[in-house]
């Protein structure tokens, strides 16, 4: 099986080097008290901050690639989603209308104007924008943080769908753990000390 | 010519009504009473330090001293422009950057006018080269300290969107587009403005300084337009070079939006 694999990866922010290895088709959760720097090891595994260690996919070393490809191949989907144009259109690529329907839009949401979006679609049309990149690995920074339970079930089920059927390796930070049993294939702890398997 | 000479006793008058308003911003508790009288000293010294240096350099035609003069004006427009940003780049870039847009825009232009439209013999004779190069810098040094605040200030505002790009896997380039446009347009708006503007609401200032000195209205609004269109672009150039030269500094290698690159 392909995985990202993290080795040794540290930076300035992050409490300890960290060290992981996700599988493509697996979701694994990570946990742990906020502020310790998990949206930071997220960052650093997408290439946006600094850090020193080796991160790879497959055969491909982050370093060696032009980090553009990287990037479209692992994903980071943030808590907030941000738009920096009027319409949905315009940050949106090649998405098919099955797409947009399997998430509940019609085509018309195109032309809509991001204002009048709810945070639940803002995500759950982030996340679309995010897939059409086709990333092999998904880096996930508490996706259904500020959803609504239902919005919550939708955006689980599309992720996890992804991740079977891509297949995609998926890292998920949360801190549901409800949501955490729901969802995880192996289960992580974060703290000052590191990272650390949790037996289910 | 008939240039009435100004004496002591004139500008001595002038300076009374300076100091007339120093009293009443005193009175008035304003708190610009100190500054306001700095100010109108710092603007004394200077300018008449300035007219012994330029009788000097009159007197004295030498491309030497013209270049060395030419590079300390540079250099101060360029401390002028790091100063007036509210986060400037950390290091030799806060600096350099806006020196060089400068550099190669202003000199560049005001080259082209003093070889090519002046045509004066030497080209260099200080008596067009200075006032055209002060015109020039102080105006460019304007627009690039305007487009580069407007850059810096955006890109701290917006870094949630220009991230959100990256991670999408948008280069750098793209994603500080929006922001770069704006920020050069934001620069070039004075210049616009005041030759929008210019002979309806306001009489620009050297025109005024030539005809008060004697000179022929058209003759003074035939120098005014030439002026005018090489500020128009010596600052529109040194805008977009500076802007160009300021968002890449924003972004490394890897494509990641480098903050920690500007001042706190």
């Amino acid at each position: 099986m392909t995985s990202l694999r993290v080795e040794d990866v540290g930076n300035k922010w992050l409490p300890t080097k960290i060290s992981l290895n996700a599988a493509v088709g697996e979701c694994m959760v990570i946990s742990g008290p906020s502020g310790v720097g998990k949206s930071l090891l997220l960052r650093a595994i997408a290439d946006l901050d600094e850090h020193e260690g080796r991160v790879s996919f497959g055969d491909s070393l982050c370093s060696d690639l032009p980090v553009i490809d990287w990037r479209k191949n692992v994903g980071l989907l943030a808590a907030d989603s941000a738009w920096w144009s009027e319409k949905v259109a315009d940050h949106m690529p090649k998405i098919s209308n099955e797409q947009l329907e399997k998430l509940g839009f019609g085509k018309e949401v195109m032309k809509w104007s991001v204002d009048r979006l709810s945070t639940g679609e803002k995500q759950r049309l982030a996340i679309l924008r995010l897939l059409a990149n086709k990333p092999s690995v998904l880096l996930l920074d508490e996706p259904t943080a500020n959803l609504d339970p239902d919005s919550v079930q939708k955006v689980e089920e599309l992720l996890l769908e992804y991740c079977r059927n891509n297949p995609a390796a998926l890292i998920w930070v949360s801190h549901d753990m409800a949501q955490a049993k729901r969802i995880a294939d192996k289960r992580y702890h974060f703290d000052e000390k590191g990272l650390n398997e949790v037996e289910s | 010519m008939n240039m009435i000479s100004l004496t002591a006793l004139d500008l001595s008058i002038t300076a009374l009504l300076v100091v007339a308003l120093a009293i009443l911003s005193l009175k008035l508790q304003l708190g610009v009473t100190r500054q306001l009288i700095i100010a109108a000293i710092r603007t004394t010294v200077q300018l008449l330090l300035i007219g012994y240096i330029l009788k000097l350099l009159f007197e004295n035609v030498h491309l030497g001293y013209m270049a060395a003069i030419s590079v300390i004006m540079l250099l101060f427009a360029g401390r002028e422009v790091m100063a007036r940003q509210t986060h400037p780049y950390k290091g030799l870039w806060g600096f350099g950057m806006g020196t060089i847009s400068m550099f190669l825009s202003t000199f560049m232009v005001t080259l082209i006018a003093l070889t090519v439209i002046i045509n004066n013999d030497p080209w260099y004779t200080p008596q067009y080269a200075i006032p055209l190069l002060g015109m020039m810098l102080g105006n460019t040094m304007t627009g690039i300290a305007l487009g580069l605040e407007r850059l810096t200030q955006a890109a701290r505002e917006q870094r949630k969107q220009i991230e959100a790009r990256l991670m999408l896997g948008h280069s750098g380039k793209q994603a500080i587009t929006d922001i770069r446009r704006q920020s050069m347009r934001y620069g070039m708006i004075p210049i616009i403005n005041s030759m929008a503007a210019a002979g309806l609401v306001s009489l620009p200032g050297m025109m005024t300084g030539q005809i008060l000195a004697g000179s022929p209205p058209l003759e003074a609004v035939k120098y005014q337009i030439l002026i005018m269109f090489l500020i128009a672009a010596g600052t529109g150039f040194g805008t977009v070079i500076a802007v160009v030269l300021g968002s890449r500094r924003l972004f490394d290698e890897r494509e990641r939006l480098r903050l920690d690159r500007l001042r706190k």
